[in-house]
């Protein structure tokens, strides 16, 4: 049973900010982990404000600089089949229809993707852990599967978005609406690792309201999006790629690797787009990054499958970039 | 408590509910229609899979207030008035069902993808039904008998 809140649906923005003032007031936006975290007692909720009618938060449009501009209420189901989104990046679209289920990607949005909450078992159970404010990580020391591998400490949450990556690897941005008013600031620098903010995954404030996912002009972008799970539907990642690279006859001239399901935040992999700028990603370019991916990756007692489990990720990813060759 | 109202398989119900109610509960308790199973509760089943505007979607992941204004269908909207819907012909003539406790989310789950898709490949059938488990095992049935939905729904005209 959920704990008693009051409900209240706006129409407009303004309206929605105006009732987020408390602080145990939650944005409900496809309500689809909001109401996991408020069963499993994660946090408290005085106040539902829910998002649902308020106007111009839905749909995908071009911006006039060539890019996307994608409303934050717009469904993972409609990102998926979006045909601007499939034919400019096609990474995103993968990333969408890897979410979950259909009928979850039906009712889960894109700005709620991006801030769900983590999905560590801990976190979610009945511990006072260290990101609830308690004094350790029962995940050092205890049941680490599908813990961090990268970027972990003093928690080591693994970040459970799939386009969360893919979105950091196209560059992409979202608009912030809150009471003091409006800012638009890149991926990389909305998600943070615990060591810097350990009670939450970004840098929203209370009460502050994500409107919109903005992408660049994607000219000559190739993007791609590759996730393993244990089971073929519902699962979050074990590990996930995703790649966004530029290139010239074959020859990269840009890259942005992005792993999900294995770092608090997305984790760029930059030594791998050091690797492969400049080169054609052969064979050997390609298992040479992929070895560079697990760079600095401290394991935990239960999770160090997932190094060979991203290496081999990235390696085929960076494959299947070679053997389509852009006319 | 508030008050609501809700449009269900084409009928006005108002109910005075807490706004914490997800619309399984309110489905099942409050308006009697327990086609929709409560198997977890947490969106990791399927078993409560109604319509919504068309769309499927889970009634346990959704609260109540979120369904109004929509039109939500839930298995017992499927009938063909007093007899069973294509969708349903077709899980019966295909025995797709062992327990029958995950059938009526399967079989809204099916309706949902044959209204998006009414002439589906294995590939799309396999994935419309992916969010929806069958503890009995008895996939293979379900996906013919979503194929055999599809040409029955073809058959008497399509929307049900
Ligand atoms: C069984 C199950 C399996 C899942 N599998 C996956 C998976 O494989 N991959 C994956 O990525 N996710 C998965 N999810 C998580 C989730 O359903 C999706 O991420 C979904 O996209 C969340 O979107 P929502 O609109 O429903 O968010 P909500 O539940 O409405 O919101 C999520 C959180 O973000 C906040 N929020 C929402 N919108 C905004 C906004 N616009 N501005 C500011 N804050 C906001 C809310 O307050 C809440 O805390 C799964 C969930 C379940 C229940
Ligand atoms: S009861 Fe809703 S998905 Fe299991
Ligand atoms: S028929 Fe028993 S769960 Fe599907």
């Amino acid at each position: 049973m959920l704990p008693n809140f009051a409900y209240v649906r706006a129409r407009t923005v303004e309206e929605a900010l105006e009732h987020l003032g408390g602080e145990d007031t939650r944005v409900h936006a496809g309500g689809t982990d909001l109401l996991g975290c408020l069963r499993d007692r994660v946090f408290a909720a005085d106040k539902v404000v829910s998002l649902r009618d308020v106007e111009g938060l839905t749909g995908i449009r071009r911006a006039a600089d060539g890019g996307l501009v994608l409303g934050g209420l717009t469904t993972l189901a409609e990102v998926s089949r979006s045909s601007e989104v499939r034919g400019l990046y096609p990474g995103l679209a993968q990333a969408a229809s890897a979410v979950a289920s259909p009928q979850l990607r039906n009712q889960g949005t894109l700005a709620g993707n991006l801030c769900q909450r983590p999905r560590c078992w801990y976190f979610r159970g009945e511990f006072h852990c260290a990101k609830k404010g308690g004094a350790q990580c029962y995940a050092v020391g205890g049941q680490n599967r599908y813990h961090a591998v990268l970027g972990g400490g003093p928690c080591y949450i693994v970040h459970p978005s799939d386009t969360a990556p893919m979105l950091l690897a196209l560059d992409a941005a979202v608009r912030i609406v809150g009471r003091a008013g409006e800012r638009a600031i890149k991926l990389a620098e909305f998600f943070v690792l615990p060591e810097v903010e350990l009670a939450r995954e970004n840098v929203l404030a209370p009460g502050e309201i994500v409107t919109e996912i903005l992408l660049p002009p994607a000219p000559g972008l190739y993007s791609s999006y590759r996730k393993v799970r244990e089971r073929g539907a519902w699962d979050f990642a074990l590990a996930s790629v995703a790649l966004a690279l530029r290139s010239i006859g074959g020859r990269v001239t840009q890259a942005s690797v992005v792993l999900g399901g294995v770092a608090p935040a997305p984790w760029r992999a930059e030594a791998v787009e050091r690797a492969i700028v400049g080169t054609t990603v052969d064979e050997k370019t390609a298992r040479d990054a992929a070895a560079a991916a697990v760079e600095g990756a401290e394991p935990l007692e239960w999770n160090a499958y997932k190094l060979p489990l991203i290496r081999g990720i990235v390696e085929e990813s960076l494959r299947r970039f070679h053997d389509y060759q852009p006319s | 408590m508030i008050p609501l109202t809700l449009r269900v398989n084409g009928r006005e119900r108002r109910v005075l509910v807490e706004p914490r109610q997800s619309l399984l509960r309110v489905l099942r308790d409050e308006l009697g229609l327990t086609g929709a199973k409560e198997g977890c509760h947490r969106g990791e089943c399927g078993s409560c899979t109604v319509l919504m505007d068309g769309v499927p979607l889970y009634a346990c992941m959704t609260l109540a207030p979120e369904a109004e204004g929509r039109e939500i269908t839930t298995v017992e909207g499927l009938l063909d008035g007093e007899a069973l819907g294509p969708v349903q012909d077709a899980f019966a003539e295909h025995d797709a069902f062992q327990c029958g406790f995950c059938t009526s989310g399967q079989i809204v789950a099916v309706e949902g993808l044959l209204r998006a898709n009414p002439q589906p490949s294995l590939e799309e059938i396999r994935t419309g039904v992916s969010g929806n488990l069958c503890r009995c095992g008895a996939y293979p049935n379900i996906f013919r008998a979503a194929g055999r939905a599809a040409e029955l729904r073809a058959g008497r005209g399509g929307d049900s």
